[in-house]
């Protein structure tokens, strides 16, 4: 009976073509032979992948993303993790204020986050600077670290860490030997949720990024400024394979359904 | 003719078979349970009367008419769901007044109609609540209410008091006992709690993976299990291998050091059903010693190691002296309390 | 309770949050109210920013009707992004959710996947196929004799529109499949059996329970259109500003921090007054629905 009529599939149909062809087209342009922006339609080719190559700035940048976005996800779950367990574990005064201000990034637009991070970090000379960046981004992405972290904290039964306490175990020897490996799954899932987040980000960083620190985002947002041509196609087909490959990973460990679940909120 | 009539239906998902061979006359006016385990199909056949589900096979017919050609909206069957399904917009009045709205029924019969199904479930006074404002009770009477406005040919419910507390459950119980007698509809009644069944039906379906094993009255189906699965399923039993011995004049069904007059065309290993309260403690019979005694206000419950293995027994507590634990004792029922199925006990 | 043990449970949990909240304190409610300062002061061409306590930027932005038009421009693209997103999203949603499993988790995934699909990779896209007479799209159908010339996109509020609905239909699908879990599966047989038809099922018994699922994502989506940077600048370039855009040239071209400054704190005041209001309002009328 719940059966779906021929018209609502007609509808499904042109949704789905209309929602997926953009990140096609982008992904079939780089396998372009031709020297212009066309479709592969004579034989798939490499060539605007190698020439990524010539063109250092985007291998730069590549390093510049990857490694903000590992390193400022793992830095925001060093604070979240805690924060996450007080506020699954206690009632305290002050918890639903605490709790709104952790996801408060998510509300604040990314072009008003970025001029205050300008202002805030160029009075301190840090300006344009790799650290001024991790601080940034561990900032954006500490509520997506929270949200999961936090999930994980409220689900765990709390009678298994009282058996490790009647058993013995206390402070850090609790922590790390009971209740992190509990709440693994989610703190993971955490850091790769905060990793795309980073990785993805254009509108704060661009504001914070200086030659030498562009990530890949901002560089490909400066050279589609002045040209768009098949080499930006090609980069953008490799960001779009690593955020699915993150995506997959993120899908096995967790369920993606669960993730996107805590996306549903402003952000970006 | 049956009011309500399943010929031979089946269903199947794939290729799993989920309800087979499903056959049932119900008359009008008739209150019928489909009892059975969880899984055995029995909400696969409700939703196949109300037409959700398509039969596989098989034909359902309402006075004669082919039901399986009508669509559910048209069918005027009344279905009361597992969980109630109510409409958390609208107010307890507006979710009994949609059938009515559906059918173009005039306003003002329609409030009068309102009012009063809503009155029969004794909510009176409720009619401006939002169904989540409501206790479980209060939202099953409200469906109960939805479904029975529209005057509904036949009354389906699926499993409706299983999400209420044991007491709340009783008084629904004879509530809803009390409605179906007053307005008289044909009702089907699905639950896989026997005393529930028991308690409100003319007639019991019990069903297993997907068949019919017996249908019958509260009292026949308790009493004259049709298979081991209905004496099993229908309260405690006690089931003890047993055999037919030809070689007495006349034969004779033994079982241990018990022993009666055989019943006529059964012959070697066969199973003597018993019900645990219908046993008494007697000076001849099965052997047994007491393993635990268990005091249960109204009567005793004893665990016995009997000798045709273990047994249970119960005893109405009238007062008398009872047999302790360890205590040797004979088990003794009349012939006419057991049924004597061919094939040794499982 | 042992005094030792309340002692704990009123010191632990602050103890756990102290350095976030150091975090937040330091890098996020001091750089705001940093930016809300530098929007009081004066910016010239070459003595630059001078910390002094003036007006002239709201002045500027309240008396030039540029501004006005900028914002006005803000919210109509936002307001028609929500709009089509609201209008596909939706059914989109109730469609996704009556298939059969296994094609149901393929969907979402195609669907909601792009969530997490870099921005820029997105826009790139419509600008690949709609890119004047270069586009994909544009090629493709004025060889096939559709159009004449190609389909004015780049640079138009259309365009725009259009782009910015592709990015932000996940958050619209996302919040519509969240209030369709939450009914009751019955649901719709219930209304069936009670002679409802397919029509009426969905306008009286699934749109009023899935609206404020719609609506919490229309305020999403608002406020994140409203706010949206990477796809006004790719589709509108230099020519169609919004806010956002206007706000990075202020910032990283024109180098009138202050007015830059005052845009985004008026960006930023706007959009809080708009999501805390339309959530309020929503709460109260669908306090039936919710809980
Ligand atoms: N749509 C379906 N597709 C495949 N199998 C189904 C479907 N619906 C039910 N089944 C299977 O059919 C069998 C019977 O299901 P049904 O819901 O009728 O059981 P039930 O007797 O109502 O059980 P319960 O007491 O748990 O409600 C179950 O094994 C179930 O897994
Ligand atoms: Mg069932």
């Amino acid at each position: 009976m719940r059966r779906n009529g021929p018209l609502a599939l007609v509808f499904h149909a042109v949704f789905v073509t209309v929602m997926v062809a953009p990140i096609l087209v982008v992904c079939l342009v780089a396998f372009t032979p031709e020297g212009y922006l066309s479709l592969p339609t004579n034989g798939f080719s490499l060539r605007w992948f190698r020439t990524i190559a010539n063109y250092p700035e985007f291998i730069h940048a590549f390093w510049i993303s990857l490694g903000l976005g590992a390193l400022s996800s793992f830095v925001a779950l060093l604070f979240a993790v805690p924060a996450a367990l007080a506020i699954a574990r206690y009632r305290f005064r002050g918890r639903d204020a605490l709790a709104a201000l952790f996801l408060s990034p998510l509300m604040i637009p990314h072009v008003v986050l970025g001029i205050a991070f300008l202002r805030f970090f160029t009075s301190f000379g840090l300006g344009g600077s790799f650290a001024a960046l991790i601080i940034a981004h561990v900032v954006i992405v500490f509520p997506f670290a929270l949200r999961l972290t936090l999930a994980a904290a409220i689900g765990m039964d709390l009678s298994v860490e009282m058996a490790a306490v009647s058993l013995g175990a206390g402070g850090w020897t609790l922590f790390r030997r009971v209740t992190l490996p509990l709440i693994l799954p989610g703190v993971i899932s955490g850091w790769a949720l905060a990793f795309i987040q980073s990785f993805d980000d254009l509108t704060m960083t661009v504001f914070l990024a200086a030659p030498g620190t562009e990530t890949l985002p901002v560089r490909m947002f400066l050279y589609i400024q002045d040209n768009i041509d098949p080499l930006v196609t090609s980069v953008s087909a490799c960001v779009i394979a690593i955020t699915m490959t993150a995506l997959i990973l993120l899908d096995r460990f967790y369920g993606l359904d669960r993730v996107l679940a805590g996306k549903g909120d402003p952000g970006r | 003719m049956a009011h309500l009539e399943l010929d031979r239906v089946a269903k199947q998902f794939g290729a799993q078979t989920v309800v087979d061979d499903f056959s049932l006359a119900v008359g009008k006016g008739e209150f019928i349970s489909f009892l059975g385990p969880s899984g055995c199909g029995k909400t696969t056949t409700l939703q196949m009367i109300a037409g959700f589900l398509d039969p596989t096979r098989g034909a359902i017919r309402l006075e004669g008419k082919d039901l399986t050609a009508i669509h559910p909206a048209r069918r005027g069957l009344g279905i009361v769901f597992q969980s109630y399904a109510l409409f958390p917009h609208m107010t307890a009045a507006e979710n009994v007044a949609f059938g009515l709205e559906m059918r173009s029924v005039p306003r003002s019969e329609r409030a009068e109609r309102v009012r009063a199904a809503l009155a029969m479930v004794g909510l009176a006074g409720y009619e401006q609540r939002h169904p989540r404002r409501m206790s479980g009770g209060q939202q099953q009477r409200v469906a109960l209410a939805r479904a029975l406005v529209i005057k509904p040919s036949v009354l389906l419910l699926d499993e409706p008091l299983s999400n209420l507390d044991a007491k709340l459950r009783e008084e629904m119980q004879i509530e809803l006992r009390q409605i179906q007698r007053t307005i008289g509809t044909t009702t089907i009644l699905v639950t896989h709690d026997q005393n529930e069944a028991m308690s409100l039906s003319d007639r019991i379906v019990v069903m297993s993976q997907g068949r019919i094993e017996q249908i019958g009255t509260p009292q026949d189906t308790y009493e004259r299990p049709a298979s081991a699965f209905v004496s099993q399923f229908l309260g405690k039993t006690n089931d003890f291998a047993a055999t037919i011995d030809r070689t007495a004049m006349p034969a004779r069904l033994v079982a241990g050091s018990w022993s009666a007059p055989a019943p006529a065309g059964l012959s070697g290993p066969v199973t003597v059903s018993i019900r645990p309260e219908r046993i008494g403690f007697g000076d001849a019979g099965l052997g047994a010693k007491i393993v635990t005694r268990i005091f249960q206000g109204n009567h005793w419950l004893f665990q016995c190691a009997s000798e045709c293995g273990p047994a249970i027994v119960i005893r109405q507590n009238d007062g008398q002296a009872q047999p302790a634990e360890g205590e040797g004792v004979r088990l003794a029922w009349r012939a006419e309390d057991m049924s004597v199925r061919g094939g040794a006990a499982s | 309770m042992s005094s030792v043990a309340e002692e704990r449970s009123i010191r632990a949990p602050w103890a756990l949050t102290a350095p976030a909240l150091m975090l937040f304190v330091g890098v996020l409610l001091i750089p705001l109210a940093m930016t809300v300062m530098l929007s009081f002061h004066d910016w010239g061409q070459y003595k630059g920013i001078e910390p002094v306590f003036i007006l002239k930027n709201w002045q500027e932005i309240a008396t030039d009707p540029y501004y006005a038009e900028m914002f006005w421009r803000t919210f109509r693209i936002a307001i028609l992004t929500t709009l089509l997103t609201a209008l596909l999203g939706a059914p989109e949603a109730y469609i996704l959710n009556r298939m059969s499993g296994r094609w149901k988790s393929f969907f979402l995934l195609v669907i909601l996947g792009p969530l997490l699909i870099s921005v820029v990779a997105r826009t790139l896209g419509w600008a690949l196929l709609f890119g004047g007479n270069n586009g994909l799209a544009n090629k493709l159908l004025m060889s096939l004799g559709v159009i004449r010339s190609p389909i004015p996109f780049m640079f138009t509020e259309t365009g725009m529109v259009v782009a910015l609905a592709h990015v932000m239909m996940p958050f619209m699908v996302l919040s519509v499949w969240a209030a369709l879990q939450r009914l009751d599966p019955q649901i719709e047989n219930a209304a069936m059996s009670l002679g409802a038809g397919p029509v009426t099922i969905i306008r009286r018994i699934i749109m009023p329970q899935i609206m404020p699922g719609v609506l919490s994502g229309a305020i999403i989506v608002f406020s994140l259109s409203a706010s949206a940077f990477a796809t006004p600048a790719i589709i509108g370039g230099r020519r169609l500003k919004v806010a956002a855009t206007l706000a990075y040239d202020e910032f990283l071209n024109t180098l009138n921090w202050p007015l830059g400054a005052a845009v985004a704190t008026l960006l930023l005041a706007a959009l809080v007054l708009i999501v805390v209001g339309s959530n309020a309002m929503i709460e109260r009328r669908y306090a039936e629905v919710f809980r």
